[in-house]
């Protein structure tokens, strides 16, 4: 265990942390004890734990650094859970956590050595070598995807619960610091409603625990009041403990919490997003016991903790003074302050902390941090003289201590608005990053926009609040005031960055890459950032830069000898921290549509099979053993509508209604046939083809009126179809109107030649007869005082008749079928049998017998195109390919050896070794006792009567013979009875 | 330890390793000029040097290099297409993949990890065998394969059967690898450098014009250069290119989107792909989850990221793999998918001389690198398209001669 204490401040330090509730939690297996309000990494801080996990490549020592999520050093392991940030986790009892990428232990990680090897190991070390000799890599691979990776996935976790909720919102306010109170409470006053987003569990941000140069107890009363303020305002609604990740076009916000994805849209968006505090890089950068002058502020001030006994502060800024005060006034002996400017900005600081007994060092910086052994904590550090171009000298000196506070500047945390299209841009004045092109209908305020000095920060605040207002329509009474801000200027050091010859100065902490890394990119040839940074994987880890991006841009410059003034940092991208697939996912529900018949067919023990959306019954297993039977229950449900009569539930079919005067022009347009003499009562097929002519869907159409035409599609077809017809009418501009109605209208097709007595023997004004309601006739009328459309075609080759009924009464339609239909022997029938008697009759099935490049000349359909028409979808293509030799045709197929093995679907015609087609449909049909087929076949081998090739499983070759379909009742006799 | 690192250890100074050489003042004539660096381009300057010795070669890109959809792509390398047009294309690109590293002296983490396309339906199981069909009698290795075997494949994968749509099979093709995406574009261009063709990063092409005595003038945000030919290999704004020297394409540009999570301890051995829900993973070296989807809905030219995709993506990926809810998406990203009517690319002559186009890549640009470089360099240096191009020319729409793949896009589209 480290030898590195800490210990609890007394109050009023730990302002979130609630010291009446203790809570025992487990940590790499050891019990510990925290107080409500800790997060893991306080609770562990305070048991003198800083040492949280191991680094991607050298395994380090790692433990928080910001305190506030956002680097990745503190990730954990909960449970299943990979990746957790232990300084935003709110300990709970029992809660137990590891650490994670070691072996052997946290404590004492085998694998520490690779970080001895890290000579060997230069930049981009991978793509240098493990290729050689040929099919080597797959060896090193296996070793290098156990080395990989972080957190572990549980391939057998539990699901857990996520849900997803909407919020809308004039004004959405990201971020609770005091830009965001004083922007949340200028818009609320003026009469806006208004959201407030704030990551962490309380509102208040940096006034939480920053001094601004004041003293704390003025910061904490000022943050009581805004606070107060905004609970108490009624047009601001407060979200803590919640994470914008995403800003997405039209202020639409991801908001995330860890089981629930809230998807805001707001009018108008202030980033209050505030800035994260950066590393300085020099040796040992990393270790536990060096920490960011705002981390050590959260420490103390949030969660009450003693981050040390004995203290380094390095700084370049006011801030790190802070500190310097703070530590002094928790009883922390501070050894020295390093201050690496060559003069001092303030001399006034250095003046106060120097009677107060802390020796400044002013132009030196610190060049090295010396680790205990095993790396886990540091004793001291190396103090190097800097020369006048800043660059450390060799004079040098040490220091012990065991905590080594820096403060050498902050990057804006723009990256939201980077989604929604903002830059960040270098700028020599400020010596950080600026976010430039801000999208409209938003603002920032804060630190995000480089406002720094308290009353500046609240001034802007108020100022976005004000404007979002206005661009609102609403009239503040207020006028925004612009505070001069004095302190962003002093606040970001330069070149904060003294490499070191033996190395470890780390630039980015998720990859381990250092100065020497990045150099050395640029030395081989990687100039450009954005190719740098892919080379070296700088900035390509969990925190994605925030933490690297600056000083690597700045050494990439430096070093490239390209000007660091208006580059732009690498391109910023969904989300800003990551997120969980769970909680994007949300409840995971796929729709399913099921038929009004749905419950009916389950209860009669139908086997679904999924149709797109849908759920068909494929067939009807009763109560008999179902494996055992498909064939003979499919055979059986065939041969009931051959000799009796069946019904079978097409409600899936879409259904769309076009009305208008220019309907059958409307349909000329979309379908190949022609529509416009087409009477009216009567039904005609539909082919759809795009425009490289294929062909995409078939129905049929049923003329209700002059200007009413009733449609269906197929069953996965609809939606496409539906939504092709609004888009094309939206360039023709014809008068029609196109409706939906898929689910309006159920469908039912009672077949077989008994289906006439059937439907005769229910109350209807509608006359069933042959004379009255022949083959291809379509119907209005009432069955059963049901109000139907009812259609005479003939899919499955029988006399029958299609209902097309309401939604609501299409299940009391289907059960009088049925019920009525007993004495005839009717029997439910499932789209297995449907496909065999179709195939019986030759029909084809979009998507199954055609694919993408299948024309209707291809599948034998030119009988439903009209080429005199001026235009249909798809016939300048079909016009163009007549000119040329047909490649293919679909045919009807038997097999020659009826003993032989049976080809399966998409089995290969094959000819002299060339593929000239393949089968589509093959099924035993009882009616003609044999295999039946249809197959793709080299224009020669359409004829009748010709033979071809099938190649099936094992290369084997089958030979069959081309048939005229249709196979089953070629005269069609039998649906026009 | 390679002996390769070692040096790298027991030298005194980083002395380097330069990839490319500095870049040189644009001149104002080339032999041949290349628009666009990405992998094809590169490839091609490549292979002109290497194969035809023609070395007076400039590559112009308008980013920086591999910027494009190279920098955007999963890296998906398969050659289980639909079409034998198809399937011996990529089956040659993935002879000449096995290959390159050692070539290119850049390892390119080129792994077979087995290529699994799940079928959920009784559609895609006839699509699967036809696939599987075609690819054996061209002698390609892959196969249908049903629950039981998959369930050794991919043990990690729900077989439930009371999922939404559970998986009935899959077609399974055990060459398909991944590669490391960056590797390959830099591997080309240091080739390419080292003979003496010059790559010129943020140079734009402003304008083409095609001259009377067949040369190209080029207008660029640099200065106009004299071109004796020109290839064109800017995926994503293919038609926007091919429209300033006067040529028509049948290309309708669509956003396609991908994310990575979090680096994972490798779990996942094959990769991934379901049509039906729009899917596809494999994991990295790294550790990360490499995702894509379907393509955008609608045609743009913007490069945003949206937030239905990650939503959509991650609810059909926990369909698959359920206790991935606690993995983290990382990063989201989107490039320009040139998608063609017949799914298939565009490569070859155009009705400008001198004018080569290497367009139309889709979702499915990256695994032709090697084949389609060699092969556009071929024509580049004689004039003529290889046999192996030849049913992808431009012309093929006008004479309705398409390469239906469709069948076998990964996704839905």
């Amino acid at each position: 265990m480290s030898k590195f204490t800490t210990s609890r401040l007394p109050e009023p330090w730990g302002s979130v942390i609630n010291r009446d509730h203790t809570i025992s939690f487990r940590f790499e297996g050891k019990g510990y004890q925290g107080y409500e309000g800790d997060t893991l990494a306080s609770a562990l801080a305070a048991n003198g734990v800083m040492l949280l996990s191991r680094s991607f490549k050298y395994h380090r020592p790692r433990g928080a650094f910001t305190f506030a999520g956002l680097d990745a050093n503190s990730y954990v392991q909960v449970g299943d859970e990979p990746n957790v940030l232990a300084d935003m986790l709110p300990i709970s009892a029992g809660l137990s956590a590891m650490g994670q990428n070691y072996l052997g232990s946290l404590y004492r990680d085998h694998a520490v050595h690779a970080g001895r090897l890290s000579r060997f190991l230069p930049v981009g070390f991978y793509y240098r070598a493990f290729f050689r000799p040929k099919g080597i890599w797959p060896l090193w691979e296996r070793f290098f995807r156990r080395a990989a990776g972080l957190g572990k996935i549980n391939c057998n976790a539990d699901e857990a619960y996520f849900d997803k909720q909407y919020l809308f919102a004039d004004v959405a306010v990201i971020g609770g610091g005091p830009a965001g109170l004083s922007a949340a409470l200028a818009a609320a006053r003026a009469g806006a409603n208004v959201l407030l987003i704030e990551e962490a569990a309380t509102l208040g941000g940096s006034l939480n625990y920053a001094r601004f140069q004041r003293h704390r107890r003025d910061v904490d009363s000022l943050r009581d009041s805004l606070i107060g303020q905004v609970e108490q305002n009624d047009n601001i609604r407060v979200l803590v403990g919640a994470t914008c990740n995403g800003w997405f076009p039209d202020n639409w916000l991801a908001l995330s919490r860890p089981n629930r994805l809230y998807k805001l849209r707001a009018k108008h968006v202030i980033a209050c997003t505030g800035s994260v505090e950066q590393a300085m890089v020099f040796r040992n950068n990393d270790l536990p016991g060096v920490l960011p002058a705002s981390g050590t502020q959260r420490l103390m001030r949030l969660y009450g903790i003693c981050p040390g006994s004995r203290a380094v502060v390095a700084t370049a800024n006011a801030e790190g003074y802070d500190v310097v005060l703070d530590l002094l006034e928790a009883g922390i002996s501070v050894q020295a302050v390093i201050d690496v400017n060559q003069s001092a900005a303030s001399p006034e600081l250095v003046e106060q902390v120097s009677t107060m007994g802390v020796a400044v060092h002013q132009a030196c910086t610190v060049g090295e941090a010396i680790p205990r052994t095993g790396l886990r904590s540091i004793t001291g550090v190396v103090i190097n003289k800097l020369a006048e171009s800043g660059e450390a000298t060799g004079e040098s000196w040490q220091l012990d201590c065991d905590l080594l506070v820096t403060s050498v500047g902050y990057a804006p945390l723009g990256q939201l608005v980077c989604h929604a299209g903002g830059e960040l841009i270098y700028d020599d004045a400020l010596n950080s990053f600026i976010v430039t092109n801000v999208p409209p209908d938003s603002g920032l305020a804060g630190s995000v926009n480089h406002r720094y000095a308290l009353d500046a920060v609240l001034a802007d605040g108020r100022t976005a609040g004000l404007d979002a207002a206005r661009a609102l329509g609403l009239n503040p009474e207020a006028d925004s005031q612009i505070m001069p801000d004095s302190g962003a200027g002093g606040i970001n050091h330069p070149y904060p960055i003294y490499p070191h010859r033996k190395g470890k100065d780390f630039v980015d902490f998720d990859e381990d890459q250092t100065v020497a890394d990045l150099q050395n990119a640029v030395a081989d040839g990687f100039e450009h950032p954005e190719l740098a940074k892919r080379y070296s994987t700088v900035g390509m880890g969990p925190s994605q830069g925030r933490l690297s991006s600056l000083n690597a841009l700045r050494i990439v410059q430096r070093v490239s000898g390209d000007h660091l003034a208006g580059a732009s940092v690498t391109t910023q991208r969904p989300p800003f921290k990551p997120v969980s697939f769970g909680v994007l996912a949300g409840r995971s529900f796929e729709p399913e549509r099921l038929t009004p018949m749905h419950r009916w067919h389950a209860d009669n023990g139908a086997v679904f099979m999924p149709a797109g959306m849908w759920k068909r019954p494929a067939y009807y297993a009763g109560n008999k053993d179902r494996a055992a039977t498909v064939a003979e229950q499919v055979a059986e449900e065939v041969a009931v509508i051959r000799g009796n009569v069946g019904v079978i539930d097409v409600s899936t079919l879409g259904g769309i209604e076009i009305r208008g005067p220019d309907a059958a022009e409307f349909l000329n347009r979309m379908y190949t046939f022609a529509y416009k003499k087409q009477p009216v009562g009567r039904a005609r097929y539909l082919l759809m083809t795009d425009d490289t002519g294929g062909i995409v869907d078939d129905g049929v159409a049923c003329r209700l009126d002059d200007e009413h035409f009733y449609i269906t599609t197929t069953t996965t077809g609809s939606d496409t179809v539906y939504r092709n017809m609004l888009r094309r009418n939206a360039e023709w501009g014809l008068e029609i109107d196109a409706l939906n109605v898929t689910s309006t209208y159920a469908g039912m097709n009672i077949a077989g030649p008994m289906s006439r007595q059937v439907m005769e023997k229910i109350e209807s004004d509608m006359d069933f007869s042959k004379d009255a309601f022949p083959y291809l006739a379509v119907r209005q009328g009432t069955i059963n005082g049901i109000p139907v459309i009812a259609m005479r075609v003939g899919f499955v080759g029988e006399l029958g008749y299609e209902l097309h009924v309401p939604w609501t009464q299409a299940l009391a339609m289907w059960k009088k079928l049925i019920a009525v239909g007993a004495q005839f022997g009717i029997r439910p029938v499932g789209v297995e049998a449907q496909r065999v008697l179709r195939l019986e009759k030759g029909h084809i099935i979009i998507g199954q017998d055609t694919d993408s490049l299948t024309m209707p000349r291809d599948a034998a359909l030119d009988w439903a195109v009209t080429s005199s028409k001026p235009y249909f979808i798809g016939k300048p293509a079909i016009g163009l390919s007549e000119t040329r030799p047909q490649s293919r045709l679909l045919v009807g197929f038997r097999l020659l050896n009826s003993d032989g093995p049976v080809p399966e679907e998409s089995h290969l015609v094959v000819r002299d070794d060339a593929i000239v087609g393949r089968v589509t449909s093959v099924a035993w049909s009882e009616a003609l006792d044999e295999v039946i087929g249809l197959a793709y076949v080299a224009p020669e081998q359409a004829e009748s009567g010709a033979n071809f090739q099938i190649k099936v499983s094992q290369g084997l070759m089958v030979a069959a013979q081309t048939v005229q379909t249709p196979f089953y009742d070629p005269e069609n006799l039998r649906q026009a009875l | 330890m390679p002996l390769a690192l070692l040096k790298y250890g027991i030298q005194r100074k980083y002395k380097g390793n330069r990839y490319f050489p500095a870049a040189k003042p644009l001149r104002s004539a080339y032999d041949v000029v290349i628009i666009g660096g990405g992998g094809h381009g590169l490839a091609c300057a490549y292979y002109l040097a290497r194969d035809w010795g023609i070395s007076d070669v400039a590559v112009l890109e308008k980013g920086w290099l591999a910027s494009g959809n190279t920098a955007r792509n999963t890296a998906i390398i398969r050659s289980n297409y639909l079409t034998p047009e198809g399937a011996l294309f990529y089956e040659e690109s993935m002879r000449l993949w096995r290959s390159l590293a050692g070539e290119l002296g850049i390892n390119l983490m080129y792994s077979e990890r087995g290529h699994l396309t799940l079928a959920h339906t009784d559609a895609a199981i006839r699509t699967s065998r036809w696939r599987a069909e075609v690819n054996q009698h061209l002698g390609i290795d892959s196969e249908l394969v049903g629950r039981d075997e998959l369930a050794k494949l991919c043990p990690e994968l729900n077989l439930s059967e009371d999922i939404r749509y559970p998986v009935l099979g899959a077609l399974y093709h055990p060459p398909g690898a991944i590669a490391r995406h960056d590797a390959v574009a830099w591997g080309y261009a240091r080739g390419a450098m080292q003979s003496g063709v010059e790559i010129h990063q943020q140079t734009e092409v402003t304008g083409i014009q095609s001259l009377d005595d067949g040369s190209i003038e080029l207008e660029t945000d640099r200065g106009s250069i004299s071109a004796g030919q020109v290839v064109q290999a800017v995926a994503g704004m293919s038609s926007e290119l091919a429209r300033m020297v006067g040529i028509k394409l049948p290309i309708r540009s669509v956003p396609l989107q991908a994310c990575v999570s979090e680096a994972l301890k490798p779990f996942l051995d094959p990769i991934v792909v379901s049509g039906s829900l729009h899917i596809y993973v494999s994991q990295s070296a790294r550790g990360e989850l490499v995702m894509g989807g379907a393509t955008d809905p609608y045609p743009l030219y913007s490069t945003r990221s949206t937030l239905d995709f990650t939503e959509g993506l991650m609810a059909n990926m926990l369909e698959l793999f359920p206790f991935l809810e606690n993995a983290k998406v990382l990063r989201q990203w989107a490039g320009i998918a040139d998608m063609t009517p017949d799914f298939s690319p565009v490569m070859g002559i155009t009705p400008v001389s001198n004018y080569y186009i290497d367009a139309g890549w889709g979702t499915w640009g990256f695994k032709a690198t090697p084949v389609c470089g060699s092969c556009m360099a071929e024509l580049a240096a004689t004039g003529k398209a290889p046999e192996l191009i030849k049913p992808f020319e431009l012309e093929r729409f006008s004479r309705m001669e398409q390469v239906g793949e469709r069948g076998a896009a990964s996704v839905g589209h």
